[in-house]
């Protein structure tokens, strides 16, 4: 069976499920099955902003809430039509994410999360407040949805359109982490480095995974105001936040399918719990929510993963490729090339008298020089000299304390690593930076961003396809170039490190760089490896690229370099051709601590 | 509002300020020695307050009862340890719950106000320590998120057996002194004074401590540079064990002077402890002085919101903290990574 048959198997199955399932099940298992539809639909939101973006939100049930209340509002008092009671309330909640975002975007992640316990309280207290909102009494009497002539007033068909949309929600979260933003979204989480070394806009992107999940638990609460017909602020206060997030925990925060496990796993459980505890201990109370709690901190200790890998043992999906096989990726045209291509011999990067203090610690002094296309300079020192501090200044990741910085003729003194990315300089890095988990191809397919244009949007309706398989191709066309044998589908974090760095390498050139940075590139390479490594750098002079290259190992830096900077703490000491660099006294001096 | 109706809030805006002050001092410690966001502080001050109301009407608090059972598998889990680890177990956590099993037995039916605030003191501040060993040692290397999601469950954990402990009423705290004064047009009650000369006894105290004993300089060790004082020998455990128990001393202490003023419920120690949140977030989890002025505005705002919109009050403290987390991110120079 072809990939494309299967799909359409899989879309027939689960619609006949969620229309013949609602129409057989008893009475009491509709309404329990809405509320895990619902919650599920909240808790996809909290997989992409937890399990893939490291992101957390203690206030989704505010989301709900604000959307329950706009489309109640306008369909109730207004007499809008349901549809824009949807798009306000959508418009309502993805604005309130959006400038909440705003307001931590530049302060780290448990600022959002404790700043979402916060609005998670003013909202719910608001929503008592409010006399617009009638308080603790709530509203009542929301007018049903309305679907062509039927009017949507059984729980049998609320069901239904609660699990469609449950469906249409999960497949479109599926795409997008199938998908170039998809592998930028789960660079957010601790690999801020890799982000910003292939150009992705971090802030922004956090920011549009925050608004993603609200939207999610926006559209929660309209199908909530509508099939409930009565709401309150009961159901949209922080502990019904923290239940969402308890159901992503208990699920799996590592897979979309953590999601209506955990959903209902707790759902179905409180449901249980709150008919047997009364029965056992004689007394009503928050006994569940002690369970839970508890289930949750043991779970976090013993199974961070949640216990869908428990339940389902799911063999992981490291390919990204989904029905990209590698004959259809391999038949997607190349990638335009850049129209940047460089003059012969003119200068890519110039440090102009470059320093950098760390407090009272001068990690730079008064450096310059300048690297040109057709060149690899390399740049050594013993360990101290601050070669990689220096590394940091040209690939922006640190800005200097003092001096001037050339990019391709143009001053780009504080332009962030990401900018220096778009301007067609790639880097490797010192401590390999990869995402383990991740498979190669979609590893070295990171550095293909900045020539994508798909959003999240066009990634989520699948309209990326063609881009998408000219990414891969491209991705895969560099893990050749680098002499990449063995085959792309393993997790990056197996390889051994020679491999790793190889697979940075092939990252890297993604970028279609016009200037490499390699951060010691050859630590750790076995000598067939150095070798092939040299030959490929040679190849890239050749083609026009420009080389800067921190390296220890003096053979290779001296057979490849054409000019080496030699660093001394802090300061440039020596600067030319490799064997007048060798017979210089001050490097000597330098390494051998004095000549006789 | 009139000069007179102003000092009147401001000193109850004051009083309540120095309490939310104690909570972010508590909060500042217990973050920067282990990256942990002590949610569940808040619970503990109701522990300290109820602990202390019941001890006062001459009941056994169940609080007594589940420091009894923790310590004892705390115990349990010292005796696999070497010999050293085993004699400090069995008199930390079988040798002081007994004593305290003890004391409380044969000193709570005298109902007399010092004693039931030690005895509450003394039963409270072993649960911080306990917190740690217990939910957060296990998972220490882990994200501060999912220290964060720890913390809150842990939160539920404590309202559910708060309840179970202490039932749904509110109670008091016994006062440390009933009488007050005149001081202008103001009456000042003795309890708000000795609420901030508790507050000022506890900062000078803890000034001391950090700036002059080996404890104290181990816990900034521990929090300037978690890595760096493993290396030289620090115990990254025992230093996390006494932030722990310095934060729930505090809040156990806390309990006890707010217990006096207002009466608290079970579940009523989340919202002061959101409010110590503010006033440390106000500082950035990082600096204690501006997290005193915080806590003082948060704290007299809060009395004077709810003077003005009382319905409002929550909303006004926390939506405080949207212009100040603005300017904290204007004033950090680059996002910081989430690693």
């Amino acid at each position: 069976m072809t990939a494309e048959r299967k799909r359409w198997l899989v879309v027939a199955v689960a619609i006949g499920g969620i229309v013949l399932i609602p129409a057989w099940l008893p009475e009491f298992y509709v309404t329990l099955f809405g509320y895990v539809g619902l919650a599920t639909l909240v808790a996809l939101g909290l997989v992409l902003l937890t399990g893939v973006s490291g992101q957390t939100s203690f206030g989704q049930a505010s989301f709900v809430g604000l959307a329950a209340y706009a489309t109640t509002l306008l369909t109730k008092l207004a007499h809008s039509p349901p549809i824009v009671g949807l798009a306000v309330g959508l418009a309502v909640t993805g604005t309130t994410a959006w400038l909440l975002g705003l307001v931590t975007a530049r302060l780290s992640g448990h600022f959002l999360a404790l700043v979402s316990v916060a609005w998670g309280i003013s909202f719910y207290a608001l929503f008592g407040t409010l006399p617009l909102l009638h308080g603790f009494n709530g509203i009542g009497d929301i007018p049903p949805l309305r679907i062509g002539p039927l009017f949507a007033e059984s729980r049998r068909v609320n069901l239904g359109v609660i699990w469609g949309a449950v469906a249409i929600v999960m497949a479109m979260s599926a795409s997008l982490l199938d998908s170039r933003m998809g592998r930028a979204i789960r660079t957010l989480n601790g690999a801020r480095l890799i982000a910003d070394s292939v150009g992705i806009d971090t802030a922004r992107l956090s920011r549009a995974v925050f608004v993603i999940a609200a939207l999610y638990a926006g559209i929660a609460g309209f199908l909530f105001a509508h099939f409930q017909r009565f709401i309150s602020p009961t159901p949209f206060s922080l502990g019904a936040s923290i239940d969402y997030l308890f159901m992503v925990i208990i699920g799996g925060v590592g897979s979309l399918w953590g999601a209506p496990v955990g959903a209902a796993l707790v759902v179905v459980l409180r449901d249980q719990f709150n008919d047997w505890i009364p029965r056992i201990t004689g007394r009503a109370g928050d006994f569940e929510a002690l369970v839970f709690s508890v289930v949750v901190i043991l779970l976090l200790q013993r199974a961070p993963e949640g216990l869908l890998p428990l339940l389902a043992r799911l063999p992981r999906r490291h390919s990204p490729q989904g029905e990209l096989t590698p004959d259809v990726v391999d038949a997607a045209p190349p990638l335009a090339e850049p129209a940047n291509a460089t003059a012969p011999g003119v200068e890519l990067l110039a440090l102009e008298s470059i320093s950098r203090n760390f407090g009272g610690l001068a990690a730079n002094r008064d450096v310059s020089f300048a690297v040109h296309a057709n060149e690899i300079v390399a740049l050594i020192g013993p360990n101290g000299a601050g070669k990689t501090t220096l590394f940091n200044i040209v690939s922006g990741v640190l800005s200097p304390s003092a001096g001037h910085i050339r990019l391709f003729g143009a001053p780009a003194d504080h332009l962030p690593s990401r900018r220096v990315a778009a301007l067609g300089i790639a880097r490797t890095f010192q401590h390999v930076k990869l995402l383990p988990d991740r498979s190669v191809l979609e590893n070295i397919a990171l550095g293909t961003h900045l020539s994508g244009r798909a959003g999240l949007l066009r990634a989520m309706l699948r309209l990326d396809r063609a881009e998408e398989a000219g990414l891969l191709a491209e991705a895969r066309a560099q893990a050749v170039r680098v002499g990449f044998g063995e085959t792309l589908d393993v997790p990056a974090g197996d390889l051994p490190l020679g491999q790793q760095r190889v697979v940075e390498v092939a990252r890297a050139l993604c970028l279609r760089p016009r200037l490499l940075l390699l951060d010691e590139p050859a630590a750790g390479l076995r000598l067939a490896e150095k070798q092939r490594l040299a030959a490929l750098l040679r190849q890239l002079r050749a083609e026009g690229m420009g080389v800067l290259l921190v390296e220890h190992d003096m053979d290779f830096v001296m057979q490849l370099a054409d000019r080496v900077v030699v660093m001394d703490f802090g300061q440039k000491i020596a600067e030319g051709p490799p064997e007048r660099v060798q017979s210089d006294p001050a490097v000597q001096e330098a390494y051998l601590g004095g000549v006789a | 509002m009139d000069l007179f109706v102003f000092l009147a809030l401001l000193q109850d805006g004051i009083t309540t300020g120095a309490i939310y002050l104690l909570l972010a001092i508590g909060l500042l410690i217990v973050f920067s020695v282990t990256r942990v966001i002590f949610v569940p502080q808040g619970d503990l001050l109701a522990f300290g307050t109820l602990t202390a109301g019941a001890l006062q009407s001459g009941q056994l608090p169940g609080t007594l009862w589940l420091l009894d059972a923790v310590s004892a598998m705390a115990l349990v889990a010292s005796l696999s340890g070497g010999r050293r680890v085993a004699l400090r177990g069995v008199l930390i956590w079988g040798v002081y719950p007994l004593a305290v099993t003890a004391a409380a037995l044969i000193l709570a039916p005298r109902q007399m106000p010092a004693v039931s605030i030690l005895l509450a003191l003394a039963i409270v501040t072993p649960m911080g320590p306990l917190i740690w060993r217990f939910a957060f040692r296990p998972v220490a290397d882990a994200s501060v998120l999912a220290l964060l999601i720890v913390a809150m469950a842990l939160h539920f954990v404590l309202i559910g057996l708060g309840l179970v402990f202490f039932g749904p009423e509110e109670a008091t705290a016994p006062a440390l002194t009933d009488g007050s004064f005149d001081l202008g047009v103001v009456n000042v009650s003795g309890q708000s004074l000795a609420v901030l000369l508790c507050c000022a006894t506890l900062v000078l105290g803890l000034r001391w401590f950090f700036g002059a004993t080996i404890h104290g300089k181990v816990l900034r060790a521990a929090a300037s540079d978690r890595l760096g004082a493993r290396l030289v020998g620090i115990d990254a455990a025992a230093s996390g064990a006494l932030a722990f128990g310095l934060a729930s001393f505090i809040a156990a202490l806390a309990g006890v002077l707010i217990g006096a003023v207002t009466p608290l419920s079970y579940d009523a120690g989340f919202d002061i402890g959101l409010k110590g949140f503010v006033a440390a977030i106000m500082g950035g989890l990082i600096s204690y002085p501006m997290a005193a002025g915080g806590a003082l505005l948060v704290g007299v705002l809060e009395s004077l919101g709810s003077f003005w919109a009382s319905a409002y009050r929550e909303v006004i403290v926390f939506t405080l903290l949207i212009p100040i987390l603005v300017w904290l991110s204007l004033r950090s120079g680059s996002p910081e990574d989430r690693a």
